[in-house]
């Protein structure tokens, strides 16, 4: 397939995914601030803030912005013409990428990505004021759903499938990784606290923010304890948002590309590599050997790989 | 008294011309809520596959679809047999006149096309002299627009040899009246027009250069998402089963053509161009294009790639060269021109510019080069003072004016307000011209202009479309 349409393929996942990310990363901010105060988070700096540390847009949110407020922050990530990966603009994105390749995409995943973005441009900025938010978050969870859904029911499973499920993973696995690192930084407890009430609520939150709060109690039958939070998001194939469970599906699906055209590259030996380096990993040498560090190479792995798809196939 | 306009389904009187007989005694029996039903779902359906059109510079939609209104226009056989073999007859020599002006110029030299209509040309291409594509073909699609004024009267108004678009509109406006009138439909013999796009397949595979495998690799190039006509390229690319490719997905190298793949460079054979020539390739043409691909043309004229349609085929589908065709027709084939053309004045000649002047009030001037109703003066409608400023503007340029009187196009009904009224249409014939000869399926697009008494059927400007049927004799 041409190589401009395998890229429109895999950035119109990657925007949907990308917007139900940040959907999720706002529904964290939104529950731990509406927190009582005594359970709130004190010298850790705000939640809206680390909303914006794990959307990796804080920067640009200052350039834009004096004060993080959660108006700002909500203005900012949803639909802020300053932010080009809000919400609104990753819908837009999609749906560009989607009418760029509309022959390679099934009625059904058209419609719904076309859907999608007329809807979002019927919602009204009161729509997005706080005590409506959740309806709104609610909304861009299921037309990612929609999306997703339709191209895993309906589209033949060729290339131009792969390179969509590329996209969604290498997306995926971005987040998950930075939901953890962030939230590293600001909750990685003092060990007093460590058990304690916030912090469960903050790792609840967390595991939320992925839908893996029940999925933990049924894989651990233990309390929530950062390492086997930890673990669960970064290590166990099971779990379909884990760093682990995105590179095998990667793996896989570069595999399925190489069987089809004959060869493998690049991009097929280092995403077998980082999976090897999940697949062997165990918990307690990461947080040995530090987990930020580790989570910092992944992002850089992670960022590598899709630019070794990119060279390898989409210019 | 008759009526002013011929129309298509009750002629000049009030009864129903023979080929709305069918259609006329369904009518009478459907239910008025039917045919509101069937319309709105008509447009639905029609949003729903997304056909739709860009208008430029509509902030909103971005998307328009083009009003399709369900009763048809309909054809005899007959009256197709005569439109076209007027059509292949005007687009073989259209294509010959295209072959000598980029060849050994034999019309030039026997006085019959002045020099300058073609030199002058903006669309004339020198860099195509002395290139002949494959089998000598220039013209792979065209698009003639015919207008009826009477009974046995057509009219040819205009050819259009560069990028003629619509025939999405011509498939799809069928396909939903198979839908939504699947009785109608099957009372009676229509014939079917789904083999274009075999067709449209079988002319540009037919077009690959020497040597090219059994199965040449043909693409269809767009200038992108943003060109108005874009739902079509895709449409089409879709159907045909071939690639859609911007100018960025090409690349030459000595002088072949190559697309960017997930597998690596793939060689093209045959490129179905719906970019117009300035912007094709930068190094030839126009030098700020980013549309086009560095290098095409050079490829093309070594051989290696075939462009269709070829690049300078718009100094044969210009308005000052259509009132030489059938002067065009008769020194190629040693024929009369079957379809006749509106008359024209050309004020280049002194006969044509004295009779213009004198008849400013009933004819409608056209600067040569001019397109989309730019630069036009209708006479009838013009105030005093229009027309004595075209006066002036004539008289300091005459060779840049053609005029023709205003011609009595027919009219069609169209579901209007709860019932049927009269609107005036035109036709646009889809004629495919490959290296194994000539194909026009029958029918085309009738556009439509919705607002009663206009002439207006451009859709940029409100126009809308309908079905075309003809009638297996």
């Amino acid at each position: 397939m041409l190589s401009r349409d395998a890229d429109s393929l895999y950035w119109l996942s990657r925007y949907v995914e990308r917007a139900e990310n940040t959907a999720r990363i706002l529904d964290v901010a939104y529950r731990l601030a509406t927190m009582p105060a005594s359970y709130g988070p004190t010298d850790h700096g705000n939640e809206w803030e680390s909303a914006l540390l794990t959307a990796s847009a804080y920067e640009p949110f200052k350039a834009a912005y004096s004060e993080v407020t959660p108006e700002n922050v909500i203005e900012f990530l949803v639909h802020s013409d300053a932010n080009p990966v809000s919400i609104r603009k990753c819908f837009e994105n999609a749906r560009q990428n989607a009418r760029a390749v509309r022959g390679s995409l099934t009625s059904e995943m058209w419609e719904s990505i076309n859907g999608a973005w007329l809807e979002m441009r019927r919602f009204k900025t009161k729509d997005f004021s706080r005590d409506q938010l959740p309806n709104f978050l609610n909304w861009v969870k299921e037309a990612s759903l929609r999306c997703d859904g339709s191209a895993m029911r309906t589209m033949l499973r060729s290339d131009a499938y792969w390179f969509t499920r590329l996209g969604v993973y290498i997306e995926r696995a971005d987040n998950t990784a930075r939901v953890l690192d962030v939230k590293y930084h600001v909750l990685l407890p003092r060990e007093a606290e460590v058990g304690g009430g916030i912090d469960y609520y903050q790792w609840a939150a967390i595991l939320r923010s992925v839908s893996a709060l029940v999925s933990y109690q049924w894989v651990y039958h233990q309390n929530l304890k950062p390492w086997l939070v930890a673990d669960f998001l970064m290590l166990k194939q099971e779990m379909p948002r884990s760093l682990a469970a995105c590179y095998a599906e990667l793996t896989r699906r570069l595999d399925e590309i190489s069987h089809l055209y004959g060869r493998a590259g690049p991009s097929q030996r280092l995403a077998r590599q980082i999976h090897a380096k999940l697949a062997n990993g165990r918990i307690e040498d990461i947080f040995q050997s530090g987990l930020h560090e580790f989570l910092r190479e992944f992002i850089d792995d992670n960022n590598r790989l899709g630019a070794a798809i990119t060279d390898q196939y989409l210019i | 008294m008759s009526p002013v306009h011929f129309d298509e389904m009750a002629g000049r009187g009030s009864g129903c011309r023979d080929a709305y007989q069918i259609f006329k005694h369904w009518l009478k029996t459907a239910p008025q809520a039917l045919l509101e039903g069937r319309r709105e779902e008509a447009e639905l359906l029609f949003r729903k596959v997304g056909i739709t059109f860009a208008v430029y510079g509509d902030e909103e939609g971005e998307e328009k679809i083009i009003p399709f209104d369900i009763v048809p226009r309909i054809l005899t056989g007959r009256e197709w047999g005569s439109l076209s073999r007027g059509l292949e007859q005007r687009v073989r020599a259209l294509n010959l006149f295209l072959k000598d002006i980029y060849g050994a110029r034999e019309i030039l030299k026997a006085g019959v096309v002045p020099q300058d209509l073609v030199f002058q040309n903006p669309y004339y291409r020198p860099q195509m002299n002395n290139v002949v594509p494959p089998g000598g073909v220039y013209v792979q699609v065209a698009g003639i627009d015919v207008v009826r004024t009477d009974e046995d009267e057509f009219y040819v108004l205009e050819d259009n040899l560069r990028t003629p678009s619509g025939v999405s509109y011509m498939l799809e406006g069928r396909e939903i009246m198979m839908r939504l009138f699947p009785d109608l439909v099957a009372q009676q013999r229509i014939l079917p027009i789904d083999n274009y796009v075999n067709e449209l397949l079988n002319t540009l595979k037919s077009m690959a250069p020497e040597g090219a495998p059994q199965d040449p690799v043909v693409a269809l190039l767009t200038p992108g998402q943003l060109n108005s006509a874009y739902y079509e390229h895709s449409f089409l690319a879709d159907r045909l089963g071939i690639y859609l490719v911007e100018g960025r997905d090409l690349f030459v190298r000595d002088d072949m053509v190559y697309m960017r793949t997930t597998q690596g460079p793939q060689r093209v054979h045959v490129i179905y161009s719906r970019i117009d020539d300035d912007f094709l390739d930068p190094l030839a043409f126009r030098p700020d294009s980013i549309l086009g691909a560095p290098g095409l043309i050079s490829a093309y004229r070594a051989g290696n790639v075939t462009i269709c349609n070829s690049p300078g085929t718009g100094v044969a589908d210009d308005k000052a060269i259509y009132s030489y065709v059938p002067d065009i027709v008769r020194f190629y084939l040693g024929e009369e021109a079957i379809l006749k053309n509106v008359p024209t004045f050309r004020c280049r000649d002194e006969e044509g510019l004295n009779y213009t002047l004198a008849h400013l009030d009933e004819l409608v001037v056209k600067e040569v080069h001019g397109s989309g109703g730019y630069g036009m003066l209708v006479g009838p409608h013009a105030t005093k003072e229009a027309r004595e400023d075209f006066r002036h503007r004539i008289l300091a340029n005459p060779a840049n004016y053609i005029a023709q009187p205003t011609l009595s196009l027919s009219t069609c009904p169209v579901l209007a307000n709860g019932g049927l009224e009269p609107r005036h249409v035109d036709l646009r014939p889809f004629v495919l011209n490959g290296r194994d000869g000539v194909r026009i399926v029958p029918g085309g697009l009738t556009r439509v202009a919705l607002k009663a008494g206009s002439l207006v059927v451009n859709s940029s400007q409100g126009g809308g479309t309908k079905d075309t049927w003809v009638l297996s004799e």
